[in-house]
């Protein structure tokens, strides 16, 4: 009996077919996320070519900043800015100006020297657990070049072990180099963490 | 359910280690303290337009704070009410003219009430009625601002707003007094920070003087010493150096900070940073001020004695720098601050970079400063899981502070009664707990 009401049900049925009408949501709000159509955005460097030779350093120096933070040599990562320099890391990513915007870093040299002599003093307590980082950085593209100065965009990915736990930081660096006394330092590194306004398990003790 | 003894939990100068880390306890806190009292929802700034939301954890419950058309700002469970999903799925934006439900299309007015549900015909004759409250969003049982600080309740009954903050109050006046017409805007970045340890800590640890010069010694010396370097070099050197190197005072020095503890747990650590210095920015802002309220009352509001404010048992705000955090406890080990700067309208820019400097030096995810306190958090989470002792001790000067008419002040700075006066307030909280009134 309840085979034939089955079968009888399933012997007809309906074909729909998406038609130029409003479906779901959008017949109620047109834009109910009130997001507006979804466009690309964020940041496409602009690549240009250099010589070989200045590239090679431009490599240099960006690894050698990455070894130094890796190696705890805070004094060397220090070094590698220009007497003017400044370490960045906004807190979004359309922002433009270090010195007025809520910000995850914003130190000059003198800044930088506090974080060195804390991190460096015996009594930094979070320092005494195990603690490691390690950096990669690559997709390095100059954007561009003027008279002793370049401009620098380049990614990376950084994890950090503490206690037992690891951490995983990623983001792009904007390096403007400038010479000075004939070698490139950095006059501003800016760091554009993508978890940037994510939740922090714990905080960040050192640069990135 | 084991019975809950409060009287042994919490005694007047020493409570049971359990209260900080038992997850049964912590079930029963959400219940009785974080879903009934009044929590922090945001400032009025954070949606500005009609359409703007920001959601909000209240103790357990998702909750969303918006602007409806009236302009009235509205605290809803974030939860439509036909299958239970989420109706915003993210941190902030503008939903324009309603919340509609990702799953069925159900939206609703931006105060919650029932707007439209497809094919509506399909529930004729059944019990499902628009008109009933359960059809809509469910609002918040109260909601209230003050000076723009918007405040929810889930239960419909206790204290009103004013008369749960009672003088703790004083964190938003003193907040808003600063600005010489009266009012604050947040600025739309919220760091937010997971400590893995019991939200307890934060707010012990916010009114305890006895521990920055230990915790955070390394820091204060660290910025000590280009501060001096740059004050013999130059004359002279940033506030913002002050701001880390004042923690590296003497035991002594913050023994004489005083505290006032309030009921309901609320408490002041009185100001120990000289916020007034005589630069010609200062000299402008003060005479701004004078200017808007008269010589007595903007000595009043420039002079005020506070640090930080507590408003228990979620809320920190520093009200001179005009900075402020948030707990959201997660679990009995886990607790996510969210932190805040506010710009006060109508000042010079310098002066809302000292809040600015003070919120990237000290409030930052990359804090000099909270991260030794996190780490002693921690480590305190750890250690009090341990079997090598029941008891927290809450001693320190115990029976030594002055008691004026329900107020606590603290003769030494560094006296526990900071801790004794926020578990008063657990306590009277946890009673319901006890013997809960039958509905």
């Amino acid at each position: 009996m309840n085979q034939t009401i089955v079968k009888e049900a399933l012997g007809s049925g309906v074909v729909i077919e998406a038609v130029q009408s409003m479906t779901g949501a959008e017949s109620i709000a047109p834009d109910h996320m009130g997001r507006g159509s979804v466009s690309a955005k964020g940041y496409i460097p602009k690549a240009m070519t250099i010589g070989r030779e200045l590239e090679q350093e431009v490599h240099h120096l960006l690894f050698a900043q990455a070894a130094m933070l890796d190696a705890k040599n805070w004094s060397g990562f220090i070094e590698l800015f220009s007497s003017a320099g400044v370490y960045w890391a906004p807190a979004r990513a359309d922002q433009t100006d270090w010195q007025r915007e809520a910000s995850i870093f914003a130190e000059d040299k003198l800044l930088m020297e506090v974080r060195m002599g804390r991190l460096q003093h015996p009594n930094a307590w979070s320092q005494a657990p195990l603690w490691e980082t390690n950096h990669m950085v690559g997709n390095i593209v100059v954007e561009s070049q003027g008279e002793d100065s370049l401009e620098v965009f380049s990614k990376f990915q950084m994890m950090e072990l503490r206690r037992d736990h690891v951490r995983h930081f990623a983001g792009s660096y904007r390096h403007s180099l400038i010479k000075e006394s004939g070698d490139w330092k950095i006059k501003l590194q800016r760091v554009d963490l993508i978890n940037a306004q994510a939740s922090f398990d714990y905080v960040i003790q050192a640069w990135i | 359910m084991t019975t809950l003894d409060l009287e042994h939990l919490v005694q007047p100068d020493k409570v049971h280690k359990s209260v900080y880390t038992d997850e049964r306890l912590f079930e029963l806190e959400m219940e009785h303290i974080f879903e009934k009292a009044w929590v922090y929802c945001g400032h009025e700034s954070q949606v500005k337009n009609v359409g703007d939301y920001w959601t909000v954890q209240i103790g357990r419950q998702p909750m969303v704070m918006v602007r409806d058309k009236d302009q009235v700002v509205q605290v809803l469970y974030n939860r439509c009410p036909h299958r239970g999903v989420q109706l915003c799925g993210n941190q902030s934006g503008n939903t324009g003219q309603a919340f509609v439900c990702s799953y069925h299309a159900w939206s609703f007015h931006l105060n919650g009430k029932v707007r439209a549900i497809p094919l509506m015909k399909g529930y004729d004759g059944t019990a499902l009625k628009t008109s009933d409250p359960d059809s809509s969003m469910v609002p918040a049982a109260r909601v209230k601002s003050y000076r723009g600080f918007v405040f929810a309740s889930l239960s419909s009954t206790g204290p009103d707003l004013l008369e749960f903050l009672g003088d703790a109050k004083v964190a938003f006046d003193d907040m808003c007094d600063r600005s010489p017409v009266g009012e604050v805007e947040a600025v739309p970045v919220m760091h937010r920070v997971v400590q893995k340890s019991n939200w307890k800590f934060f707010m012990e640890n916010q009114l305890d003087a006895l521990h920055p010069s230990v915790t955070h010694q390394s820091t204060g010396v660290a910025a000590r010493r280009v501060e001096q370097r740059l004050k013999s070099d130059n004359g002279s050197a940033p506030l913002f150096f002050h701001y880390l190197s004042t923690f590296a005072s003497s035991f002594d020095q913050w023994d004489s900070v005083q505290t006032v503890n309030f009921p309901h747990g609320h408490g002041i650590l009185k100001a120990y940073m000289g916020l007034r210095p005589t630069d010609p920015d200062t000299v402008e802002y003060e005479g701004i001020l004078k200017k808007a309220y008269g010589e007595e009352k903007g000595e009043e509001y420039l002079g005020r004695s506070i640090h930080h404010v507590l408003i228990y048992p979620y809320l920190s705000v520093q009200s001179p720098l005009q900075q402020l955090r948030c707990l959201r406890p997660i679990s009995a080990s886990e607790t996510q601050s969210e932190i805040w700067h506010f710009r006060l309208k109508g000042v010079p820019e310098a002066i809302y970079q000292r809040s600015l400097w003070y919120f990237n030096l000290v409030n930052s995810p990359a804090t000099m400063i909270n991260a030794d306190d996190l780490e002693n958090w921690t480590k305190a989470q750890i250690g009090l899981q341990s079997n090598g002792g029941e008891w927290v001790s809450l001693h320190r000067n115990y029976g030594q502070d002055t008691e004026k008419e329900g107020v606590l002040y603290s003769n030494n700075g560094t006296s526990e009664v900071v801790m004794r006066n926020q578990f008063i307030a657990w306590k009277a909280y946890m009673l319901s707990a006890q013997s809960p009134n039958p509905v």
